[in-house]
């Protein structure tokens, strides 16, 4: 299927010069908190990226029927339905994944890309772009969190996936895991690297200096 | 239709949320089944863990009913509830949750290990963020603690969380919660310091809170079977 360059631009656009978190810096809380290991950050992606698809196509749907004076409250309550059926499957099929994500399957509820894409682009677009847009944002998260929880686990645990991949010959000749990748603040400092780099490739991202 | 009427807005909001209730209801009753199964087995492991095994999700049930011989319910005296007995998930000792006004009685499971009995109970206590919980192996003695495990809500990753690890649980294997035939349980200090009354562990450094919880757990929780354990204790002279 081909698309075109407008659909296109909805689809990529936020994988790159539109990434909700290093662009517009929105839901780097989350992103902090869940991405000491690769697997937790994989789940979250995938949780974020279903419920903005999803949230998005239904609220398109219903854009035409919403009062306009409750129409926040009505988008709360379908990312709350998503949110609260995605962790219950969770809870049934992946347990252990559930429990090191605690409170922040829940808290995708307050997620400010969510409430930026349901308000900013689902209101005023057809379902099939909206579920283009929800996909494409859930994925310019996700593939931060993977890329910040495949540094974090590797330099701070030594694995991926919890795998060994970090061999033993090398801890025998004096390498250490780096405890400091398991605290939030490395995960901040990472992000504010994946930024550097993708601003020095994209000039036009930069802010002028005064 | 007018979009801004009262009206309409009260029936929009009013059907939205019955339809969003069903749908949740329904989600619900559909995976609830796998989801008490996987708590069942999280608790299996963590029995388990107490007895100092790290099994996966898939074979805690079957090493639990290999090691686990019998659970039951006791009273205040430290005896056994009559028809509480059963291991299996539905059984009054494994559905019993600690602090439940209308509990016949306080769990313990006994698990057969080369040969001698080792009894582990349940504890549940405060952290800094929420609960926090354990289990307990004790040696039939009823003194000397085989193994411990820890489990928490949302402590702090790194400080207060610490509690769930190997290395401080391991810690309380060997330590005895009888003093001179009374009942001390074992104090858990700031790391450096020392405890000549009780037995002690060392606390997570940056976790204090957290770890007075855990001290305090093993000093009330554990304190409302002494009379098990004294009993135990006699039986084993």
């Amino acid at each position: 299927m081909a698309l075109s360059s407008k659909t296109k631009a909805v689809l990529l656009g936020p994988l790159n010069k539109n990434n909700p978190v290093i662009v517009q810096v929105l839901g780097i809380c989350s992103a902090l908190a869940v991405t000491s290991k690769l697997e937790p950050s994989i789940v979250m992606a995938i949780a974020v990226t279903m419920v903005t698809a999803f949230g998005n196509v239904i609220i398109s749907l219903l854009r035409k029927t919403i009062p306009n004076r409750i129409r926040i409250i009505v988008q709360l309550v379908v990312v709350a339905a998503l949110v609260t059926i995605v962790s219950e499957v969770l809870k049934a099929f992946a347990y252990d994944v559930n429990k090191q994500l605690s409170v922040f399957v829940g808290l995708i509820v307050t997620n400010c890309i969510l409430m930026g894409r349901l308000e900013a682009f689902a209101l005023g677009n057809g379902p099939w772009p909206s579920f283009l847009d929800g996909i494409g944002n859930g994925l310019g998260y996700g593939w931060i969190l993977v890329v910040v929880g495949f540094f974090r686990e590797l330099l701070g645990s030594g694995t991926l996936l919890g795998y060994q991949v970090v061999p033993q010959a090398l801890y025998d000749a004096g390498y250490e895991n780096n405890g400091l990748m398991m605290l939030a603040p490395m995960a901040i400092l990472l992000v504010a690297c994946i930024i550097w780099i993708h601003r020095s490739k994209n000039r036009e991202l930069q802010e002028e200096t005064n | 239709m007018n979009r801004e009427n009262s009206g309409y807005t009260i029936i929009y909001a009013s059907v939205m949320v019955i339809i969003v209730a069903l749908g949740l209801a329904f989600t619900h009753q559909v995976l609830s089944d796998r989801q008490i199964a996987n708590e069942n087995t999280d608790k299996m492991q963590q029995i388990l863990r107490s007895l100092n095994l790290d099994v996966t999700a898939a074979d805690a049930q079957t090493k639990y009913g290999e090691l686990v011989k019998n659970a039951y319910l006791i009273n205040n005296a430290g005896e056994k509830v009559e028809g509480t007995e059963g291991i299996t998930p539905d059984d009054p000792a494994f559905s019993t949750e600690l602090g439940d006004v209308e509990a016949k009685g306080l769990p313990v499971y006994e698990a057969q290990i080369d040969g001698s009995t080792k009894y582990v109970i349940p504890m549940s206590g405060a952290g800094l963020w929420g609960p926090i919980w354990g289990y307990l192996a004790i040696e039939s003695d009823g003194s000397a603690i085989y193994g411990a495990e820890f489990g928490h809500a949302g402590e702090t990753p790194g400080l207060g969380a610490e509690i769930e690890t190997a290395p401080f649980r391991n810690q309380f294997k060997g330590k005895n919660l009888f003093r001179e035939n009374e009942f001390t349980s074992v104090a858990v200090v700031k790391p450096g310091q020392t405890n000549n009354r009780r037995d002690y562990v060392d606390g997570i450094s940056g976790g204090t809170i957290t770890s007075k919880g855990v001290d305090n757990m093993l000093l009330n929780g554990v304190g409302e079977y002494r009379n098990f354990l004294m009993n135990l204790r006699t039986a084993n002279k």
